[in-house]
């Protein structure tokens, strides 16, 4: 039987007194919020807000695609297109071309930045917190998406540079692309059956984030009353679903010829 | 008429902190399913004893599910399979004959295993002494109803105030979050007139104590699930939301001249 007194002198470092971590100087106000797990969780989940936010306005300008072809200053033009350059021109002539379409885009790169920053660091402070169990431990409460945030994140992530590749830097050899041209390069890129897998994959990777990602927000938020909070899970389930059936939609619908492209329509109206 | 048991027991032994632990396989047969889990344990220790062997050392005070000592991981679970019921009142008649029950200990980087299945769970106590107190005047008793409080802030804070502190929040948190724990303190005394002096001060102090020694939340629910005391996660976003509130409060009474 080894002395209570050798263990404790062996255990060293590892002792209940001592902290894993200890909190650095404090940075002004309001950076120190960072500096904490609790914050770092608010950060997250505003962040998250305003990526819901953009996802949801993605969608419904997507939903131009539907519309096909219409009459604008008296040309014939894909609604698409006119909805792309309708963002350019917002503001204008308050702020110049393009400006405010870049002020939006600095905004999202902030959110996803901090959002991905603060997964990152809190993902190393978990594995840091915890220690497996070496029987199999069962779950009660988590679920699949709860569980696998980090990976259907990464995942989405990965998604979010080849669809910028794909469709706003036109890198992905042999699609033909054109700055611009929304509904040509849309049609395009997803009429090749590997792509319009690797899009709907994608989205249902971003669903399940989502459903677990709204619901969590409202708790990181303390958004919370006992009599609504059935709401929540709700809220979460339906935007995951809503986001799903909208993003899965379009790739199925350039590949069933419901989204096309024909140069044969454009031209002076009537 | 009670019927009698014959388990087999995986138990994690472990001599010390720094030791390597293992499982070890153990028989319990002609256990009464009157008998506790814990006294279930105290029969197989008396077997190993008489065998001259080095008993089992488990976690036990009260054995009344109140003081919040005993908890072990039951074939998986926190406290086992029953919602809402420590260790000591989880009984052997919830069990079949020929069952085999893995028991393990607490696992956190917070919680050294001092031996066997007992953890030392000191920084639970770090937390409380951060802030998990009032600093009252403590004179002749006041008068009852001196300090009005609505009956739902009342029941607010003794549900909260239910936490015995045992540490399965922790040990089911897949991150070992002390979340619903600390949550659950802070509540106890931000809910209530007696804890507003220090509101602010107390849940900033806590949470950061809790931070040094545990991980984040992931809103998995998996605290709630386990505690015996079915304390809800409802706690864990208040504390949240005064969480974010104290950095702003703190810091305009930082500026106070």
């Amino acid at each position: 039987m080894a002395a209570p007194t050798a263990d404790r002198q062996a255990l060293g470092s590892k002792s209940a007194n001592n902290p894993l971590r200890v909190k650095g100087r404090d940075l002004p106000f309001p950076l120190n919020i960072y500096q904490t797990a609790v914050g770092k969780k608010w950060v997250m989940a505003v962040t998250g807000l305003m990526l819901v936010g953009f996802v949801i306005a993605h969608m419904l300008g997507n939903m131009k695609l539907y519309l096909g072809v219409v009459e604008h200053n008296g040309e014939m033009i894909y609604d698409a297109d006119i909805y792309a350059e309708f963002l350019r021109e917002l503001l204008v002539p308050l702020a110049p071309h393009g400006v405010v379409l870049w002020l939006l885009r600095l905004g999202l790169l902030a959110a996803f930045g901090l959002h991905i920053h603060s997964a990152y660091s809190l993902t190393r402070m978990n594995a840091s917190s915890n220690r497996t169990y070496e029987s199999k431990r069962d779950w009660l409460a988590a679920n699949f998406a709860s569980r696998t945030m980090r990976y259907t994140g990464t995942i989405v992530l990965a998604y979010l540079i080849f669809h910028l590749a794909d469709l706003t830097w036109g890198w992905i050899p042999n699609t033909e692309w054109e700055h611009g041209a929304v509904q040509s390069n849309v049609v395009n890129s997803l009429s090749n059956p590997a792509i319009a897998l690797i899009y709907i994959v994608a989205n249902i990777m971003v669903a399940v984030h989502l459903y677990h990602g709204v619901y969590s927000m409202f708790q990181s938020l303390g958004i919370n009353n006992p009599q609504y909070n059935g709401l929540r899970r709700g809220i979460a389930t339906g935007l995951a679903v809503v986001i799903l059936l909208g993003n899965v939609s379009f790739p199925i619908a350039v590949l069933f010829n419901i989204i096309d492209f024909d140069p044969a329509l454009l031209g002076p109206a009537g | 008429m009670s019927r009698r048991l014959n388990l087999t027991l995986k138990v994690w032994r472990q001599e010390g902190p720094a030791a390597n632990g293992h499982f070890e396989v153990y028989k319990a047969n002609e256990i009464p399913d009157d008998a506790s889990f814990l006294e279930m344990l105290d029969i197989v220790n008396e077997g190993l004893i008489a065998e001259g062997h080095t008993p089992i050392e488990f976690p036990h005070d009260c054995r009344e599910g109140i003081c919040g000592t005993c908890g072990v991981m039951i074939n998986g679970r926190a406290h086992g399979q029953e919602k809402g019921t420590a260790t000591c009142q989880l009984h052997m008649r919830k069990f079949n004959d020929g069952d085999t029950i893995v028991i393990e200990p607490w696992r956190a980087a917070a919680f050294p295993i001092v031996r066997d299945l007992v953890v030392d769970r000191s920084p639970l106590d770090k937390i409380v002494e951060a802030g998990g107190y009032i600093s009252a005047p403590t004179g002749t008793a006041p008068d009852a109803n001196e300090i009005p409080i609505p009956k739902e802030v009342a029941d607010s804070a003794m549900d909260a105030a239910a936490c015995i502190g045992c540490a399965a929040c922790v040990a089911a948190c897949p991150n070992s979050a002390a979340q619903l724990f600390t949550s659950a303190k802070i509540w106890h005394l931000n809910s209530l007139p007696q804890g507003q002096a220090e509101r602010y001060r107390r849940t900033e102090a806590m949470v950061e104590t809790m931070e040094e020694f545990f991980g984040s939340c992931t809103n998995h629910g998996e605290c709630s699930e386990a505690c015996p005391k079915e304390i809800s996660q409802d706690f864990i976003a208040y504390m949240n939301r005064d969480y974010i509130k104290s950095k702003v409060v703190n810091r305009r009474l930082a500026g106070q001249r």
